[in-house]
Parts: C-alpha cells; structure tokens; sequence
C-alpha cells in the first residue's frame, strides 16, 4: 500500500507557522502525490468517461464516427441543435412536473406519518414501522400489474398522474429515513414543549420540522432526484404518449431517433446530466449527510 | 396516519393479493381475467424458453456484479480514508458518476464502450490490444454493465467512508500497541468495525440487483439500435441474444408489451419469493460475520 508512508507534514506546533521555503513545499507536495498516486489514478479513471462524453458532444457528426479523441473545431452548436431536434423543454417541464408535485406530496405524507412512528406509542406501532420496512425492501415490479391496471380503469395511463398521486400517500424509504432522523430528537424538547401546552401536531410543525431541517431537506433532494432519473415509471404510464415524456424518457429515444450522430446524443447526455450535477454543487451538504445517514443510522 | 393507510392498501395491500390472485389467471386488460388455476406457474417452470436466461442473468448479475461492487466501494472508501489531504476533492470526484442519470450514463458508456469509433476501444487499439464487441457481444455485454455499475458506485463508497471515518481510534491504537501492521488493522478492526454497514451494503446491492432493469433496458435499445418505445423494441429487449435479458425485463416485456398480465402476476410472484429468500438467507447468516458494537458510549 502506497499510503503507508510517513506522514505527509509535521505535527501542529503550538507556534506561529512560517511558511516554509519553496523546496520543500514542493518537495511536500510529490511526496503527497506520490503517497495517494493509486487514489489519484482511481480518480482520474472515474472522470474519463465525463471527459470523453463532453469532448464527443463538442465534435461534427463527421468526426464523433472517425476514431480522433479531440474535437476539432470545437462545434459549440451541437447543444443548441439537441433542443431544436428534440422538444427537450417540454420534457425538462413535465420532469419538473413530476418531481415538484410528486416531492410535495411526499413531504407532506411522510412527515407526519414518520413522526407518529418515531416519537408517538400507538397500538401496532411496531407492526406497521415493520410494513414499512417490507415495503421498503420489495421490488416494485411485485406490484405493479394491479396498479396499472388500476390506473388503466382509470384511464389515466398516458399522464403523469399515475406518477404523481401515489406520493401524496406517503413514501416507505423516507418515512424510514425520517422517522430514523426523527428518533435522534432529544425528547426533552418535546416535552419541554408538552408543558408549555403544545399540542402534537404543533410540536411537530415548530420543534420537530425545525430541528430535522437537513433530513427533510435531504429527503426532499433524494425524492426529486428519483423523479428525474425515473425511467420505469415514465416508460410504463407515459410511453405511448410523447406529450408527457419525461428528460431521463426522452434522452432514451433520442439515439433512434439521431441513428448514428452520436456527438447529439452525448449533447444531450450532458444536458440532462448538468441540472443533476448542478444541484449536487449547491446542495453538496445535505446530499453527503442524507447518504450518509441511510447507511450509517440506519 | 390515514392516508398513509389509504396509501399502502391502495398501492401495496390491495396490488400485493391481486398480483397473488392474478396469477392465476388468463388476463389481457381488454377482457376480465378467466381463471386458469395453475397453468401460468407450470408454463413459468416447464415451458417458457426465456425464463431461464433471464433467471441466470440475474444471478450472474447478483453473484458478480454485486460483490464486485461492494468491494470496489470499499477500496475507495479505505483509500479514501488515508488520503491526508483533498479528501472532499476526491469524494466528490468518486461520488459524481452516482449522480448522473441511469438513462445519460448508460447511452455515455454505449457510446464510450462502442466497438467502431468508441474511445476505449480506440486507445485499447493504440496500444495494441483488439477490444471485445462490448454490449454488441454476449459475452460482454454484462460485464459492460457491470463496469457502468461499478462507475456509478458513489452512494456506496460514501456510506462506507463515513463508517471507517467513524472507526474509534483507540481501537486503532491498542491494535498498533499490540503490534498489528496495516493489513491486520483492516483486517481485525476496520473489517470488523464497519461489517453491520456492509451487511447493509450487500443487502441493498443484492435488492437492487433483482431490480435491475433501467441500464439493461436502455443498453439493449440503444446498442441494438431501435426505439426504447416502439414496437421493435420489445423485440430487441435483451440484445444481444438475450444476454441482457434480465428479470425484470422479461415481467415488463410479459405484462406491458404482450399484455399477458396474469402470466407477469405469476413472474412477480416468484420474484416476490425469491427477493424474501434472498434477504432472508443473507440476513441469518451474516450473524457469523457482522459483529455489532456494543451499545452507548
């Protein structure tokens, strides 16, 4: 093991630092280069498949089928042709669509039903936290004939309902996510709450949503980006209606319809990647602490 | 608490036992279900020349795939761990591919893993090695799935890394005391420490797994060249030589592209089987291997 090696820098003195001399901040820095090159070629391994998707969406149809790795000229137009070949601002909204209303409404079913399996004793509290978790762990696929044809009776196969509605009747992964968060509350809180004469339903909308911010936050960031990368459930309910196609629906039938110009496929590749990308950089925190808390409070 | 009710018998009591009870009838959702007692299950296990291709992918993929990632995960995440500095830089690095879409990363590695004109093939050439077909071929076309999966193994390797972070250093410490060197701290503290989260780890990789059907489904379009929704694609599902044809696949093929719902209900069900099987086996022996801490510190 490379990273084995004496330790990269020297111990904090108690002292003021001085900056040391040049050679030997370089020196410092091979040697961490050196100590961590497995990590670094794993890392640049994990990037090349980003790079070589870009360097392709930048190249003429012409070149994307020659073998030649850099694009030349650079064909910045490819991106704004993807949105004129494909209507790719009518998927973005119905993919809003359905990740806005489905998010919504799950934050408003789990919420209170994860709280109720958290901090409330109930008859057959046990029972149904341990519903949940079955429910958690079952293929969807187990299910889902009865639902489509429920949906089919209802003849709204081809709209983004089938999609939707379900949410707003709560979600067995987040309710088991928050109601994990919600055991971390001290009680006393809320007892300090009781006393003062709160009610449950006000403990839970002042004390409880408060404290639990990053949970929800990160529950509501995981239920969205699920939407996005839904494939299944668009495929199914929308397929046979283009109108309601979803981004990650709509890239999939994007190389059919563009055979062989792979340099607008990977365009358009990239233009459903960014948002996702986009949103990881602004909410980099409660996306590490939500993953993390599936894993390690779980 | 209602609606919550409402929604588990409107979405999982009620579809659980009319999956049970559809399956053992002729259903095509024009005319209403005709009951055939147990012909769809004796069609499943004696008949059906497709099943046993999709059953065998599925455990290649369980058995190889999923193993393999877990692995590849923690290797990450242990390096990781080491790494003095830049630890974020490089966490994020490793945790982007998990973020990019199944349907984008997917046509990313079709196009990247493409025989012709793909990349990896073209620099495979530089240096002098002929590269495989990839998804073209059906001996490879797994084992390109299965490097899509391991790209995208992000999610894992964080929950790994905040475990080995979380690792107490005192325990650390008397293994050096005791003379333990780098291999045997991983082997006899690490390992042992973090093993619930592995546990954890495989269960939901091997859950997961017996899911698999977006990568597999869009591969097979995309690489086999037709529409993900038309009516050559339910033909090219599996492509090539149904090497891709997993579990999942063939239900959605059965039930939505030739309407025979009574025969998927059976399909859901042996999967249903299958899944608590698997959890359950998984689950009870792992009383050998995870060692959990003692609880309050």
């Amino acid at each position: 093991m490379s990273t084995e090696a004496a330790p990269a820098h020297a111990p904090a003195s108690p002292f003021v630092r001085r900056r040391p001399p040049v050679a030997v901040r370089r020196r410092r820095f091979l040697v961490a280069v050196a100590n961590n090159s497995l990590l670094i070629a794993a890392a640049a391994i994990f990037l090349l498949p980003f790079v070589f998707i870009a360097l392709t969406a930048l190249m003429s149809s012409h070149q994307a089928l020659s073998p030649r790795l850099w694009p030349e000229p650079f064909a910045w137009h490819n991106f704004t042709d993807v949105f004129s070949k494909a209507p790719m601002w009518r998927y973005a909204l119905n993919t809003l669509v359905y990740g806005g209303l489905a998010t919504l409404g799950l934050l408003l079913s789990s919420i209170p039903v994860a709280y109720a399996l958290a901090r409330l004793r109930w008859r057959g509290s046990n029972a149904a936290f341990l519903i949940t978790l079955v429910a958690m762990m079952l293929p969807p696929q187990v299910t889902i004939v009865p639902v489509y044809v429920l949906w089919a009776k209802l003849h709204l196969v081809g709209s983004l309902w089938p999609l939707i509605v379900p949410n707003f009747l709560g979600d067995a992964f987040s309710i088991f996510l928050l109601r994990q968060f919600f055991l971390t509350i001290p009680e006393e809180y809320l007892d300090a709450a009781r006393v003062d004469g709160c009610g449950e339903f006000r403990i839970l909308t002042t004390v409880v949503l408060r404290l639990a911010k990053p949970a929800i936050a990160a529950v509501a960031l995981f239920s969205f980006l699920f939407c996005f990368n839904d494939f299944f459930g668009p495929l199914l309910y929308t397929g046979e209606n283009a109108h309601n196609w979803t981004l990650s629906l709509g890239l999939s039938q994007f190389r059919s319809l563009y055979q062989v110009q792979w340099n607008l496929v990977m365009a358009a590749t990239l233009i459903v990647m960014a948002p996702v990308i986009l949103l990881f950089f602004l909410a980099q925190r409660a996306f590490v602490e939500g993953v993390t808390l599936t894993g390690v409070k779980g | 608490m209602s609606p919550w009710i409402l929604g588990f018998s409107v979405f999982f009591g009620y579809p659980l036992v009319m999956s049970a009870y559809l399956s053992f009838t002729h259903y095509d959702l024009l005319s209403s279900p005709r009951w055939i007692g147990l012909a769809n299950y004796r069609y499943l296990f004696t008949t059906d020349q497709t099943i046993w291709p999709a059953v065998k992918n599925t455990l290649w993929f369980i058995a190889i795939a999923v193993p393999l990632q877990v692995l590849f995960a923690l290797g990450i995440a242990i390096m990781l761990s080491r790494a003095r500095r830049g630890i974020g830089l490089f966490r994020t690095i490793f945790y982007l591919p998990a973020l990019a879409p199944p349907v984008a990363a997917t046509l990313g590695f079709v196009y990247l893993l493409n025989p012709a004109t793909g990349p990896v093939n073209t620099i495979l050439g530089k240096v002098g090695i002929q590269g495989p077909l990839w998804f073209d071929s059906p001996q490879w076309s797994k084992p390109s799935l299965t490097l899509l999966a391991l790209w995208g193994v992000g999610n894992t390797m964080i929950i790994f890394l905040a475990a080995v972070l979380d690792v107490p250093s005192h325990l650390y410490e008397s293994a050096q005391l005791d003379g333990a060197g780098a291999i045997s701290r991983l082997r006899w503290v690490t390992l042992p420490t973090i093993s619930p989260v592995i546990l954890f780890a495989v269960v939901i990789g091997v859950i997961e797994g017996l899911q698999y059907f977006t990568q597999a489904y869009v591969a097979a379009n995309v690489a086999g060249g037709s529409a993900s929704y038309s009516a050559e694609a339910a033909n090219a599902l599996g492509y090539p030589e149904d090497s891709t044809l997993f579990y999942p696949v063939l239900l959605y093929q059965q039930g939505f592209r030739y309407f025979n719902m009574g025969y998927a209900s059976a399909m859901a069900m042996l999967l249903l089987a299958v899944s608590f099987a698997v959890t359950f086996v998984i689950v009870r022996n792992s009383r050998r291997f995870v060692h959990y801490q003692a609880p309050g510190r």
